[in-house]
């Protein structure tokens, strides 16, 4: 017994988390022994994100047990993380910017001259530089965090949790910001902090990185633990098809052919400087264009770009071989396109409006004589037909949308949509949050939409929705198209291999 | 048991829902019971005509608060468009005014308009915090006014301009005439035209409506434009009632405004409210102060029982919303 509690530092297990009944995490287990580097795999939304910020106190899970040292312990705050060592360096860093690095360190625990409150400074240096000579970093205790690159921010973020006594150290996407010296020489402090008995849970999309750095991987995959081995045994491909996992079901509508020889949109060197570079892609009048790639690639960006809600530094669109100028969204509206936007709260619908108000706003001027007086008769109806059409679950019209279910709430974007009659559709993720049914019908309408002659343009971070419904998809990688697929050359891994930057083509 | 619960739940959120309506019934009801004065032809009269100049003004507010924004300048803005108003109705020393009535009107609303266009090109090109720019306004608004007059009240008016504030038609004061006017054009243009939608659109969510499609920057100068030119309506007719043009008048009459619209039930956070509320709220506003004159209520009281009847709307407010 004695043997098994010394041999686990940390066993999470059935540890379950719902948000607003959607389940993130289903009895999902984590084992952590002393001194290794232990990754976390899964594709976005496989419930990562969620198990840390579970064992970092910033969520409180809703069933399961959390045993450090064989312990059970409560971890109700980050503070209370940190204080049982449990330390997360996020992806975005957070420092004071207009304070020392010393200060930095010893934020909220400044050493002091007794009791009096005042900082001990000289006690602080002292103490910086002793332990960055412990951990063999050269930074300047002194200096400003501001002054300091990303990498060394980071490392200052690392000592800091180091200066906590933590056991357990939590790395969210550390290499996402920082060059390939950069992280060799992060790498090399994993392994001082592993030689010290500290434990690194290690969260990466990079596959190169993962076998470089880690001892064990776990693999998550919707919100469910799928298995947990040694990085040694696994191999690149075993890896990618747990991740992956099961086949595609049969979630998805079987689709005609539907895509017509005429190049309906075209885009043509779009860049815009530090977001995404020379992106060039033609799309034909009737199909599934895909667009493919993690989060942060630089998609939403790119078609945020062709919808005239950004503007591009460089590059032309082309809608029916016609180059067009798009500035606004009023603009984009003119040319028939319609962008179905990532996140519908932020900035897809009025929540505090009723369904009708929503349904009507991309369409008002048609329900308006001379072009102003609002005519309530033609609007409601077609607002209720629209409600009919995709079979939005509501008591009516005038229900307010923020009462209504996330797929309900996803149908009344969409139905706001289409009553524009719009020739190109721009789906930016279109089945994040919702649930099953409303996936499956969502998937329907896009196959009835281009059965009827229209353009699908969409964004997902899903493969299965990709492989399911596109008929042909480009990965982005980094604000860079990596590869360009058809139907007949789909498969997974290689999209996969794209979306990581690795695909040589 | 359970149905009664149920029961009184329902009746609770009822309450809340109209629970302002009713407030302004059982203040009025009460006032009308224990105060002859108060329930008689001439005070009622008085009450509407007091209420106009803060009712033409919340109605603008109204607008300017679905849109999540705020206009602490509309009481400068009065005093600029009193005072330039007032300049072009003034008696020469032959005692003949140099310009028709029309020209002060046009003038105090131009002035109005330009100042709430100013506002609205600041809050809605340079994406300014409508609170700093409405805040700049209210004291530039007020050392024009104040610079305009060399501080001095304008006097000497024309008879004709005081016809504006002074006359009654049908036994209705035209200041109370004008206000019904601009709450019918207020409820038309909120509630019947697109850019009344749009106004809405913009204050649920301005980012939405703008991948929508609608010009957000048309719409927000529109709301401060209309709520400035309405400051100068109210300017017009205020320097009528009392036949000067008064650089120091409108101090704190944005607060008034506020809370009149507040008091409606139309949230500061935007998106939500109506102009009906907004009339309740004035009257609240209106009939309160008057009764307290009435009830001998040392006047010093009366901003003590406003504040606490805004704080109570709001958090009716809240409790509907829950």
């Amino acid at each position: 017994m004695t043997a098994q509690k010394e041999k686990m530092l940390l066993k999470m297990e059935d540890v379950s988390k719902a948000y607003s009944g959607v389940p993130a995490l289903k009895n999902v287990r984590l084992e952590l022994a002393r001194g290794e580097v232990h990754a976390l795999m899964g594709e976005n939304g496989a419930g990562k994100s969620t198990l840390m910020k579970i064992l970092s106190g910033i969520v409180q899970r809703d069933s399961g047990n959390i045993f450090l040292e064989g312990e059970p312990v409560e971890i109700k705050s980050p503070k209370a993380a940190l204080d049982l060592g449990i330390s997360m360096i996020h992806q975005e860093l957070n420092p004071v910017r207009a304070m020392t690095v010393a200060e930095n360190i010893f934020l909220g625990k400044e050493p002091c001259y007794g009791f009096t409150g005042v900082v001990n400074r000289r006690k602080q240096r002292e103490l910086t530089q002793k332990l960055f000579r412990e951990m063999d970093v050269a930074i300047d205790p002194d200096k400003t965090m501001a002054k300091l690159s990303v990498a060394e921010m980071q490392l200052v973020e690392i000592m800091k949790a180091v200066s906590y006594r933590s056991r357990i150290i939590i790395m969210d996407e550390p290499t996402s910001a920082i060059t390939g010296r950069e992280v060799a020489r992060l790498f090399e402090i994993i392994r001082g902090l592993k030689a010290k008995g500290i434990a690194i849970i290690y969260i990466s999309h990079k596959m190169d990185e993962i076998f470089r750095i880690s001892d064990t991987i776990t693999v998550l995959r919707d919100g469910q633990y799928i298995e947990t081995r040694p990085a040694k045994e696994l191999d690149h491909d075993t890896l990618v098809k747990l991740m992956v996992g099961r086949k595609i079901s049969e979630m998805f509508p079987k689709r005609e052919a539907t895509a017509q020889p005429e190049v309906i949109f075209e885009a043509d060197g779009l860049t815009q400087q530090g977001v995404f570079e020379n992106i060039s892609f033609k799309v034909k009048k009737g199909e599934v264009f895909g667009i493919a790639g993690l989060m942060g690639a630089g998609r939403s960006e790119v078609m945020e770009t062709v919808f005239g809600l950004r503007q591009a530094d460089a590059g032309t669109v082309k809608i029916y071989g016609r180059e067009v100028r798009i500035k606004s969204a009023a603009d984009a509206i003119r040319h028939r396109v319609a962008l179905i936007t990532e996140d519908r709260q932020l900035k897809g619908l009025n929540l505090k409006a009723s369904v009708r108000d929503n349904i009507s706003l991309v369409s008002l001027k048609q329900f308006s004589r001379f072009g102003q007086f609002l005519q309530f008769k033609k609007e409601n109806e077609a607002a209720d037909a629209e409600i009919e059409k995709l079979r939005i679950k509501t008591r009516g019209r005038s229900q307010i949308v923020r009462t209504l279910s996330g797929g309900n709430q996803q149908k009344v974007v969409l139905a706001k949509w289409l009553l524009a009659e719009p020739e190109i559709i721009i789906l930016d993720e279109p089945t994040r949050g919702i649930d099953i049914g409303a996936k499956a019908e969502i998937y329907k309408i896009i196959a009835q939409l281009t059965a009827q002659g229209k353009t699908v343009i969409m964004i997902s971070s899903e493969l299965e929705e990709i492989l399911g419904m596109c008929d042909r998809v480009i990965v982005l990688y980094h604000g860079k198209i990596t590869a360009e697929f058809e139907r007949a050359e789909f498969n997974q891994e290689n999209i996969i291999k794209a979306a990581m930057g690795n695909w040589a083509n | 048991m359970e149905t009664r619960t149920t029961n009184w739940r329902s009746a609770g959120a009822f309450f809340s829902k109209y629970g302002i309506y009713f407030a302004f019934v059982i203040l009025s009801g009460t006032l009308a019971i224990y105060s002859p004065a108060f329930r008689s032809l001439p005070n009622i009269k008085n009450i509407l005509e007091q209420i106009s100049v803060n009712g033409i003004m919340a109605i603008g507010m109204t607008l300017v608060i679905i849109t999540a924004g705020i206009d602490l300048s509309v009481g400068s803005v009065l005093a600029l468009s009193a005072v330039v108003g007032t300049s072009f109705a003034q008696v020469n020393d032959q005692g003949t005014q140099e310009h028709t009535v029309l020209v002060p009107i046009a003038m105090g609303l131009l002035v109005g308009l330009g100042c709430g266009a100013i506002n609205g090109i600041l809050i809605a090109k340079r994406r300014l915090a409508p609170f700093i720019v409405t805040l700049g306004m209210m004291t530039v608004a007020r050392g024009f006014a104040l610079v305009y007059t060399k501080g001095r009240p304008v006097i000497n008016l024309s008879d004709v301009y005081d016809t504006i504030g002074g006359t009654s038609l049908g036994g209705i004061p035209l200041p109370a005439i004008i206000f019904f006017v601009v709450l019918l054009l207020g409820i038309f243009i909120l509630h019947y035209t697109r850019f009344g939608r749009y106004v809405y659109a913009v204050g649920g969510n301005e980012l939405a409506a703008k991948v929508s499609g609608v010009n957000t920057d048309r719409i927000l100068i529109g709301v401060y434009a209309l709520t400035g030119a309405l400051a100068g309506v109210a300017g017009i007719v205020e320097s009528s009632r009392v036949m000067s043009g008064p650089p120091a008048a409108g101090q704190g009459y944005e607060l008034d405004a506020i809370a009149a619209v507040v008091i409606g039930g139309t949230s500061l956070s935007g998106g939500v409210g109506s102009i009906a509320g907004t009339l309740v709220g004035v009257l609240i506003i209106g009939v309160m102060s008057n009764g307290l004159d009435l009830l001998n209520v040392p006047s010093y009281w009366q901003p003590i029982a406003k504040g606490l009847i805004i704080i109570c709307a709001v958090l009716l407010d809240k409790k509907s919303k829950n």
